[in-house]
């Protein structure tokens, strides 16, 4: 597949459709993949995809619109969602990317093989729904769906939904998976003290990296209200759990109906906070309450929250259903 | 011994009320020129419109020590900018969802239209609030201590 997709890109980039393509390559080690341009042909041979290409590109496309010429850039079924929301908008320069979709069968999660047992991991390959894990104590297998992504668990499918080609292996046919609010209903169910200490135990955790707010395909803000202007650096420092829990709310609710549930802020968090919970919990709101809506799926209809009708649900909705 | 003994004495809340300059504010004016009585706890705080309020406002508010926060604008439809509190409406129902999600006590959020005309609506509003808020107690769970002088 990789092969495939490089000599593609090497056609692509010789008869002159794009001057540069975005994609992935190995990051600091075999089982990280970091997204990268290549603006020639000789470059491409640093091209990788496998299983840990989990980064969405599409983030990236707000700056290579800004350059001359046009981009080929490598999406998954789920980055195509995060494409069209950048469209909407008007980040992203449709006219000046060319995107070839990829197919995706989950991405892996390295801590995840790692906590299921493999130690001295030196090569790890694919096999349908098997994960083959080659260490220095010996082989070992395992299932794929242990150890993809927590996103991946909540896959929305197969489906491109901005294309200009399909790369071979794309299955547009592919459902959904159930259960996407299955934690969120969880959460839920509780009782307030609980989910309070819930999240404070989470969001204490948190080191303001601002790793969550830098990828988020949505957060593409130039100015940050989080960035500190006195000093001309973001705010890092941190006192209280009580901030944190206002920095999440803040970052959660400024992607509030145009969060496509890519999951990457779950990825890259240092600390593993399950910050996608969060945006779920938006998403679960808005389907019930302003009608289901899945952002990213078109490029024209209204967001639920630059919307409204006269017949809206009060707020003391919240207070009500307990 | 201490002369000021904060144990002593009975709960006192804190409510920020944000109020839309056309309706609200005027709905409260009409409170205090009709001396219908409220707390004087309620901190009001005019605003141009129901939307203007920024989520970051009411955690801010929060955050700087209030116990409870309410936000007042138009009727919906009677909007002096036609549409803006139904762009609050939403914007509050998704921020007091999450509030709720996370932990906080649900009772310390509230939206309510108070038109100009309402005077005794707004102080029984404030009135009913406030004893909601102190049955409640303190805010603890949403404070971020050092925004607060000793």
């Amino acid at each position: 597949m990789q092969e495939k997709l490089v000599s593609r890109a090497k056609e692509l980039l010789s008869d002159g459709t794009v001057v540069r393509v975005l994609g992935w390559r190995k990051g600091d080690t075999d089982f990280s993949a970091e997204p990268a341009f290549f603006e020639s042909a000789e470059s491409l041979d640093e091209f990788t995809y496998d299983g840990f290409c989990g980064a969405n590109l599409s983030k990236y496309m707000i700056k290579a619109s800004k350059e001359e010429g046009k981009t080929l850039v490598f999406l998954k079924p789920c980055d195509t969602y995060s494409f069209n929301q950048l469209i909407k908008e008007h980040r992203v320069d449709r006219e000046k990317t060319y995107i070839v979709g990829v197919g995706c069968d989950g991405k892996l999660d390295i801590e995840k093989i790692r906590e299921a047992g493999c130690k001295g991991i030196t090569a790890v390959t694919e096999d349908g729904d098997t994960i083959k894990v080659a260490t220095v104590y010996g082989d070992k297998e395992l299932k794929r769906e242990d150890v993809i992504l927590e996103r991946c668990k909540a896959c929305k499918g197969g489906k491109h939904v901005a294309y200009d080609e399909l790369a071979e292996g794309c299955d547009e046919e592919k459902p959904a998976k159930e259960g996407r609010f299955e934690l969120v209903e969880k959460l839920e169910a509780m009782a307030p003290e609980e989910r309070f200490a819930f999240w404070q135990n989470e969001l204490s955790r948190c080191i303001r990296c601002n790793a969550c707010r830098n990828v988020c395909p949505a957060c593409s803000c130039i100015k940050c209200v989080f960035d500190n202007d006195r000093y001309d650096t973001a705010q890092k420092a941190n006192t209280t759990t009580f901030e944190e829990q206002m920095f999440h709310i803040i970052r959660a609710f400024h992607v509030a109906g145009r969060c496509t549930d890519c999951g990457e802020c779950s990825r890259v968090c240092p600390q593993h906070i399950p910050l996608h919970l969060l945006n779920r919990k938006f998403i679960k709101d808005i389907d019930e309450f302003y009608g289901e809506y899945q952002a990213g799926e078109d490029t024209d209809s209204r967001a639920p929250l630059t919307n409204f009708t006269q017949e809206d649900v009060e707020p003391s909705i919240v207070k009500e259903r307990g | 011994m201490p002369i000021d003994n904060n144990e002593n004495k009975e709960f006192k809340p804190v409510i920020v009320a944000f109020c839309c300059n056309w309706c609200s504010y005027a709905g409260a004016d009409l409170a205090g020129s009709s001396r219908l009585s409220y707390p004087a706890d309620v901190k009001i705080i005019r605003v141009p419109c129901s939307c203007r309020v920024n989520p970051l406002f009411i955690l801010r508010a929060f955050q700087k020590g209030a116990d409870g926060v309410i936000l007042c604008g138009c009727h919906p439809g009677d909007c002096h900018y036609s549409t803006g509190n139904y762009y609050a409406r939403r914007r509050m129902t998704l921020l007091f969802s999450m509030l709720d999600y996370m932990g906080v006590e649900n009772g310390r959020t509230r939206v309510e239209w108070v038109s100009a005309a309402e005077g005794v609506k707004f102080s029984q509003t404030m009135n009913e609030f406030i004893e909601q808020v102190r049955s409640l107690g303190k805010n603890v769970r949403l404070e971020d201590l050092r925004c607060k002088k000793n």
